[in-house]
């Protein structure tokens, strides 16, 4: 149990998917403008990679790696999560119309979403079985939503600020990431 | 011949993927904490640049439409699994620094970029020359941010000379803060120097050009559409809709201005497209 809570806080925190490992940070930088599109972009991040290092350590255990083909894990994983985004978009405006309402424009774009092939190619690397691959995919996910999240919180603040020309727009949300990145520097103590 | 030299410099320079563009930042930000690890990188993605730009280009017309993205996206993988196992058999030292930014390649976005702007329409030998500017163009991006990083962080050059006393070197610059800061900076001298250009351009009456710091500046990609085919975000698409129809506004207001720009932008496109 111990082992489990100790997958989850350290890749929700100590090496924060876009602080630390930076991927996805196309969706960091571009949907982190207000926090309730934040938190909806988290939540569907959350759902995808979730579903899908389940699907994909599934898939890597059960039949590429009891065939001897590891070596497709890039080419299978790809396709996998193109396929498993667009499955997961058609259940949710079947099933919940309401929260297809909140994600459906967010859902397309996770698929070009580094962080999701990135956390199925961690779960082959670190030799996660199945129960600790959807640990480790919950743990990353939450951690990117509570970093766009105040990402989000802070840019709305930054908006009223002075801020010189050159550094509006990126820059600035450049050196905010990198002062939150220090701050989740100091989660590294943490086990 | 000409028009294969042309396709270097404009990936090299006039469209860096890194300094220009913008593109593929992920990898840029990840692996450039050493100067070497930053050429490694550099150089692999232009080795599977180079060869997903002319099988595309070499099978452009046997591909559908309709499913061209999945196909190119089978493509690049499997050109990237080949690299990768390749490195691992022959350079053991860099498959294990750059970990999983090697399979991360498929999702880099020059490559995409390039094989749905360029390739896409274009004969397989100048894809390739085309797919080797952009691929240097990106090497040279990675590997001054590298060297900058490096030379910081840790006081080296290439890990091998110390030129900085390492009681003198700040070692924020390699840890992960330091890239969000020196992308920022980068980004900020570029956007000061389009500021600069484009209020020039207002002080001679022209009208900015469409993505320019004065509408679309502040967007992540640039405003670069084609080239991430709209994956960067929702939100920018809107902020892009409406620049253009400012543009459009704008190009109405004064007609022979934007013509002249865009005129002189085809036939720049042309001669990239005819001179093979």
């Amino acid at each position: 149990m111990k082992e489990m809570l100790q997958i989850v806080l350290a890749a929700a925190l100590v090496e924060n998917v876009v602080l630390s490992q930076f991927l996805g940070l196309c969706p960091f930088l571009g949907v982190s403008k207000k926090v309730k599109t934040a938190a909806s972009m988290g939540a569907a991040v959350i759902l995808v990679i979730t579903v899908s290092s389940a699907v994909t350590s599934l898939i890597y255990q059960y039949i590429l790696a009891a065939n001897g083909l590891e070596f497709l894990e890039t080419i299978v994983f790809i396709l996998v999560i193109a396929a498993l985004v667009q499955l997961v978009e058609m259940f949710l405006k079947k099933s919940s119309p309401a929260l297809y309402q909140a994600l459906g424009v967010y859902l397309p774009l996770i698929t070009t979403n580094c962080a999701v092939l990135g956390v199925a190619l961690t779960n082959v690397q670190e030799n996660y079985n199945v129960l600790y691959s959807i640990l480790n995919g919950f743990g990353t996910a939450v951690g990117f939503t509570v970093a766009i999240v105040i990402m989000a919180g802070i840019r709305e603040k930054i908006e009223g600020c002075d801020v010189p020309k050159a550094f509006q727009g990126t820059p600035i949300v450049l050196i905010t990431a990198g002062l939150m990145a220090m701050a989740f520097i100091g989660f590294s103590g943490l086990f | 011949m000409k028009g294969c030299t042309e396709r270097i410099y404009n990936g090299l320079i006039k469209e860096n993927p890194t300094f220009v563009l913008m593109l593929g930042m992920c990898p840029t930000m990840a692996v450039t904490s050493s100067a070497v690890n930053a050429l490694g990188m550099g150089l692999t993605t232009t080795v599977v640049l180079v060869m997903s730009n002319f099988v595309i280009s070499a099978m452009r017309k046997m591909i559908p439409d309709k499913v061209r993205i999945p196909s190119y996206i089978v493509i690049v993988a499997t050109l990237v699994t080949i690299v990768q196992l390749l490195l691992k058999a022959y350079i053991p030292s860099l498959d294990s620094a750059l970990g999983i930014y090697i399979p991360l390649i498929v999702v880099n976005c020059i490559i995409l970029g390039r094989a749905e702007s360029y390739a896409s329409k274009n004969p397989p030998l100048l894809s390739a020359f085309d797919g080797l500017g952009m691929g240097l163009g990106f090497t040279l991006g990675l590997t001054s941010i590298g060297i900058f990083r490096e030379l910081l962080g840790s006081g080296t050059l290439f890990g091998t000379i110390q030129v900085i006393p390492e009681d003198f070197t700040i070692s924020l610059f390699v840890m992960a803060p330091g890239a969000f800061f020196v992308l920022a900076f980068l980004i900020a001298a570029q956007n000061a120097y389009r500021n600069h250009k484009a209020a020039k351009a207002a002080a001679a009456g022209e009208v900015p050009a469409y993505s320019t710091a004065a509408n679309g500046g502040e967007l992540a990609c640039g405003g670069n559409c084609a080239s991430c085919f709209g994956a960067v975000c929702a939100e920018n698409r809107g902020k892009l809709t409406e620049s253009a129809g400012k543009a459009a506004v704008n190009s109405v207001k004064t007609a022979d201005q934007p013509a002249k720009q865009t005129a002189a932008a085809n036939s720049a496109e042309l001669k990239g497209g005819t001179k093979a």
